[in-house]
């Protein structure tokens, strides 16, 4: 067993590594492309009508007259123990962001809890009924619902069911004093966008990770050998298909956070992603930092999660000769 | 013998043959063709087709219903919103238009160009976009107009620069694809430099491809300066642009007028319509390869 | 078994079958109505070039079209039942069952993932009645009948575990759980070098016989299908063009395709030794060693090429002649050793070469669907070297043009074509005549006929030996065909494992005893001849007799 568990060990642990190192240059571009600023940290917080002295004594109190590479390991450390600095407002990013980071978690793990199943599903489906009925609607309705912007989306959502039909509120503010039933039911309206957004592209990407293993001389094999279509789809295509659809659920759910950013917009929804466009808006660059990161962190940590799923499930380093 | 067998019909002019290819198209692509000519016919004569000019406040209402005189009745200026929708048609086409083009200029050229010459450079480029990619882009974007401020050039730049990065791996990959062709290796064989080995052998190979990746990248393109104009961030007003007209307008939807839905309509049917066209033309490409 | 066992109706029964294909143009008619039958035990060789739709009409006796491809006309009874006729779900519950099929890759049509003995049971458990434990009983007798290692746990392995030549008896293995009454053999041994070829086929030969089973085998090798088979159909264009049983096939083919079978085998022996001793070669090699990563795929090679003089290079897939070829040519880098040209050791890397020395190297591959651009016109392909080494413009290029493609036996209305609308011979042609366009003095040909069909070999090997008697160039040619080194070659190189293990004129290579190796791969390659497997069998069975240990000497080959 030892010696089966070592190429795919050794595996996993260097795309753990990978994951870590794109993580580390991906702080390194966020944090310096700050330098970038034009006009100096200091005096972007104080505005353009500060003193010399006041931009040199906050300077002074920010640590910026030591070297870039300092303060990098310096905020990179920090933010390793969840201190993420302070806003330009004042106050500890990690007391602003922390609420709506739970939140949008909230928000977004839901979303994916539904979608990822349905769209393996819903993936699986049309590529068992290629060419059918099912297959050519969901086809051409997915390759249309991902040309809509995903604003014109909420706001259909939100004309439909909270304007013309009242079933749920427009405005999903929720605060931590309300109940969990009454948080959840807010919550549906954003849920619902998010999902028929992200849906689309990930039904089309499994449907066409499961087409591209059914062409696969195995799978003519198995319906020489007289395997019914359904179970050609299930026993021969899925399993050789798990990597490639691990990989494109973990590419898409890139929309579910970019998704994120617009449909917090939308419905006031009091998560990172509006307090990222509010930062950009006030140009609080602390906060922008720390919102990329995590954002940034969530991604490369799905994307690291696919590898070493389809590493898993790879039959050749599974059983090495 | 064997030279007289011959019955594939011999190459016709290649006007011909783009006829032929529309006519082949199904319906769903020929509904976009004539979409996308239809946008691009507004776009290019805005100017003549709109009644009133792109900031011209036209009515001391804002907000004003439909009516004979404002089609679309007015926005939140008093502007006429049927000018400014088709306004917008132009500014939004053409910058989307401008950052696909530089973007495939950018990513093609580094993606061929890194698969011929291979090795520790190709590692280097490779390695460096696969950092640009572990951002998502509308997290990098953000970031990037938060410190250099969103004026046009700039958007255009950052997305360029970002969405050249796909253009490089699929053109690195086709390219890499048609490299270990043996006519490539024939063609380094003989002596050939690489430029001409990539005009000439790989380019044409790939260019299929790499068209259909273009469409699919102006639609995504389109897409997000629709939603950073949306989120305030991207094209600022007074231009009349698309995503920012939903943006002002957003307090109508919720007394259940549709006037601000129109434009985030527009946006729709135009990334529709390519996005149909771009889904023939990919099976087209994968039917060839499939041929051989 | 469910089978119906009466001897008097056929087992599968084709009648006048036409099956169409859609193709960019609309439906192209690719079986143009076939008659076949089958009767139980017996072995129908169907026989025919690429294209010929052999395997269309081999899936058709399985009730199976590829997709894209439909029947507009005939029949298929196979044990009683029309095939055509009755439902979909209905034919796939005679799949694997009552026929079944083994493919030409068994390494691309087993799944990866899932173990050999689930893949080879799955349709005996879940169709064929049998209990998991009788399935896999069976499925061990099968390995032990089929001569595979370790019968007891060699199902217990995943695909990629298993070397080429056991997959494919594995997926014989596969195709006999559920003892069908008909066995499609498509290709089978294509796939497989000459010498692992034989082991595969022995076992092939030896479980047909055994079980009884009625076949169909699908080859393009006539001398494999005379070991086989009982009767031969011979397809061309969708059609039979001629059918008779094998013994008379071998001996009187009547069709003049039939006949053109036979084109490279019947070319005249060409004389060798032309080339003197004490001159200076052409081309020498001297002590070169080649890897790729930690692998050495060259080892010390050593060997000369005279002038207007032809070497082929003799070695199965593996055995690094590719690789010799591209070092030739500055492909490659070689890690030891030098390669003389004409007196000069060339430069190893390609960029260090003079454009004038490149040109005087030329290499031909195998494949001219790779070799040639789809997006250049030949005028393009050939005109290319003629402005890059001599310079030629305009209609002093053309001229040339036309010169080089009659040469080839091409004409000038080839030259504004595109390599998609040239046949295979032709594009091979328009390979030639671009390595003729550079005027040079060697020429590697690397498997350049074995991708073309056994008629249009013999046209290019007829018009290479006479371009070389007008040149004087010299050839240095790749191949894994004997049949093609006794018509072409004048010295033989023979490699194994990137080693030169024998060497010397053809005729003397040729005669038997020589190197173990090259006794074995010339023994390995199938006479065209009926009986030459069973001379085989007869000598291994004797000297099993006296040898019985030899028995794990054959299952390490395969």
């Amino acid at each position: 067993m030892n010696k089966i568990s070592h190429p795919i060990l050794s595996m996993a642990v260097s795309r753990v590594g990978l994951g870590l190192l794109s993580l580390l240059i991906v702080s390194l571009v966020i944090f310096f492309s700050v330098s970038l600023l034009p006009g100096s940290y200091a005096s972007a917080i104080l505005g353009q009508n500060a003193t010399p002295e006041a931009v040199a004594a906050m300077e002074e109190k920010l640590g910026l007259n030591q070297p870039a590479i300092w303060r990098y390991f310096a905020w990179l450390g920090a933010a390793a123990t969840g201190d993420l600095g302070t806003s330009f407002a004042g106050r500890p990013v990690m007391t602003v962001l922390g609420p709506r980071l739970l939140n949008t978690i909230t928000l977004a793990s839901i979303t994916a809890l539904i979608a990822v199943p349905l769209a393996i599903v819903l993936g699986i489906v049309c590529a068992r009924f290629r060419g059918r009925f099912i297959d050519k609607f969901l086809s051409t309705s997915t390759l249309a619902s991902i040309s809509l912007p995903e604003f014109l989306v909420a706001y259909i959502v939100m004309m439909v069911f909270a304007v013309k039909l009242q079933w749920f509120p427009s405005m999903a503010g929720i605060r931590s004093s309300m109940d969990l039933g009454e948080q959840l039911y807010r919550m549906v309206l954003p849920i619902l966008t998010l999902l028929l957004v992200i849906l689309a592209h990930m039904v089309r990407n499994t449907r066409a990770a499961i087409l591209s293993v059914m062409s696969s001389p195995y799978v003519e094999m198995a319906r020489l050998q007289g395997e019914s279509e359904g179970r050609v789809v299930m026993r021969q295509a899925l399993p050789n298909a798990i990597g490639p659809i691990a990989s494109v659920v973990a590419l898409n759910l890139a929309y579910l956070i970019s998704g994120v950013v617009v449909i917090e917009v939308v419905f006031v929804y009091p998560g990172v992603g509006q307090a990222m466009i509010d930062a950009v808006r006030n140009r609080d660059v602390p906060v922008i930092q720390a919102c990329a990161l995590i954002f940034a962190a969530a991604y490369i940590g799905f994307n690291l999660i696919a590898d070493v799923i389809s590493i898993i499930s790879n039959p050749r380093l599974l059983h090495p000769r | 013998m064997e030279q007289s067998i011959d019955t594939r019909p011999a190459p016709s002019g290649p006007l011909a043959r783009t006829y032929r290819l529309i006519c082949s198209a199904p319906f769903t692509a020929r509904l976009g063709m004539v979409f996308v000519a239809l946008y691009a016919f507004v776009a290019i004569f805005a100017p003549w087709i709109a009644p009133y000019g792109e900031a011209e406040v036209v009515s001391r209402i804002p907000f004003d219903a439909w009516s004979s005189q404002h089609l679309l009745g007015t926005d939140q200026l008093g502007r006429d919103f049927l000018s400014r929708l088709i306004f917008g048609a132009r500014n939004s086409i053409s910058i989307a238009l401008v950052t696909t083009i530089l973007s495939f200029g950018i990513g093609c050229l580094l993606g061929v160009f890194s698969a011929l010459v291979g090795g520790i450079i190709d590692q280097i480029i490779s390695r460096f976009v696969d950092a640009l990619m572990s951002v998502p882009d509308l997290i990098f974007i953000l970031m990037i107009l938060s410190i250099f401020g969103s004026s046009i050039p700039n958007l255009i730049m950052i997305i360029a620069v970002l969405t050249s990065t796909r253009f490089f791996r699929i053109s690195r990959a086709a390219a890499l694809n048609v490299t270990s062709l043996d006519f490539v290796e024939a063609a380094k064989g003989r002596g050939e430099n690489l430029l001409w080995i990539s005009v000439n052998e790989v380019f044409p190979n790939i260019l299929p491809l790499l068209l259909s990746e273009l469409g699919m990248r102006f639609c995504f393109i389109f897409l997000s300066i629709a939603a950073l104009s949306f989120l305030g961030v991207g094209i600022q007003p007074p231009m009349a642009e698309w995503g920012s007209m939903v943006r002002d307008n957003a307090a109508l939807i919720n007394m259940g007028d549709i006037t601000p839905l129109i434009p985030a309509v527009a946006i729709a049917f135009l990334a529709i319509a390519v996005n149909f066209v771009v889904d023939w033309l990919l099976n087209r490409v994968s039917g060839l390869n499939e041929e051989g | 078994m469910t089978r119906i066992q009466n001897a008097s109706i056929p087992v599968v029964e084709i009648t006048d079958l036409k099956i169409e294909a859609k193709s960019n143009e609309g439906w192209t008619q690719i079986v143009r109505g076939i008659s076949l039958s089958i009767r139980r035990g017996e072995v129908l060789g169907l026989v025919g070039e690429s294209g010929a739709g052999k395997s269309t009409v081999g899936l058709a006796a399985l009730g199976y079209l590829r997709p894209g491809a439909r029947t507009n006309g005939g029949s298929v009874r196979l044990i009683g039942t029309e095939l055509l006729s009755i439902p979909e779900e209905e034919r796939r519950k005679m799949r694997g069952t009552q026929v079944a099929y083994v493919a030409q890759s068994a390494q691309a049509a087993f799944n990866p993932a899932h173990r050999l003995m689930d893949q080879i049971t799955m349709v005996a458990v879940d169709r064929g009645g049998l209990s998991r434990e009788a399935a896999e009983r069976r499925a061990i007798d099968l390995f032990t009948a089929l001569q595979l290692p370790d019968p007891q746990n060699f199902g217990a392995r995943y695909p990629h575990q298993v070397s080429g030549g056991q997959l494919q008896r594995a997926m014989v293995a596969m195709a006999m759980i559920c003892n069908p009454a008909l066995i499609v053999f498509d290709e089978p041994t294509t796939a497989l070098d000459v010498t692992t070829q034989v082991e595969v086929l022995i076992s092939i030969r030896k479980v047909i016989e055994e079980f009884g089973v009625a076949a169909i085998y699908i080859t393009h090798d006539l001398a494999v299908v005379a070991q086989i088979a009982h009767r031969v159909a011979v397809l061309r264009y969708g059609e039979v063009v001629e059918e008779a049983s094998i013994a008379a096939i071998m001996d009187s083919p009547q069709h003049a395709y039939t006949q053109s079978l036979w084109a490279v085998h019947e070319m005249p022996v060409s004389a060798s030794g032309r080339y003197e001793t004490g001159v200076r070669p052409l081309l020498s090699i001297e002590g070169l060693s080649a890897r790729y990563g930690n692998f050495d795929v060259l080892k010390d090679i050593n060997l000369a090429v005279g002038r207007g003089e032809t070497v082929a290079l003799v070695g199965e897939s593996g055995s690094g002649k590719s690789t010799l070829g591209r070092v030739i040519t500055g492909l490659k880098e070689p890690s030891k050793g030098k390669v003389v040209f004409d007196g000069t050791p060339l430069p190893e890397k390609l960029r260090h070469r003079k454009v004038d020395l490149l040109r005087r190297i030329q290499i031909i591959y195998q494949s001219a669907d790779t070799a040639l651009n789809p997006r250049q016109t030949v005028r393009k392909i050939v005109g290319r070297p003629l402005s890059l080494y001599h310079g030629l413009r305009g209609s002093a290029r053309e001229k040339r043009l036309i010169e080089l493609l009659k040469m080839v036996e091409l004409n000038e209305a080839h030259a504004d074509r595109m390599p998609g609308q040239l046949s295979g011979g032709q594009k091979q042609r328009v390979a030639i005549a671009r390595a003729l366009a550079a005027e040079p003095e060697l020429i590697v040909c690397d498997e350049i006929t074995s991708a073309l069909d056994k008629v249009v070999q013999a046209e290019v090997l007829r018009m290479l030996i006479s371009l070389q008697k007008r040149l004087g160039v010299s050839y240095l040619f790749i191949t894994h065909d004997i049949e093609v080194v006794r018509a072409i070659a004048d010295q033989v190189v023979v490699m194994q494992h990137g080693r030169i293990v024998d060497r010397g004129a053809k005729e003397v290579v040729f005669s038997l005893p020589h190197e173990p190796y090259t006794d074995k791969l010339l023994a390995s390659v199938p006479d065209m001849a009926v009986g030459w497997l069973d001379g085989i069998i007869a000598s291994r069975t004797a000297r099993l007799s006296t040898y019985p240990l030899d028995a794990s000497r054959i299952d390490q080959t395969g």
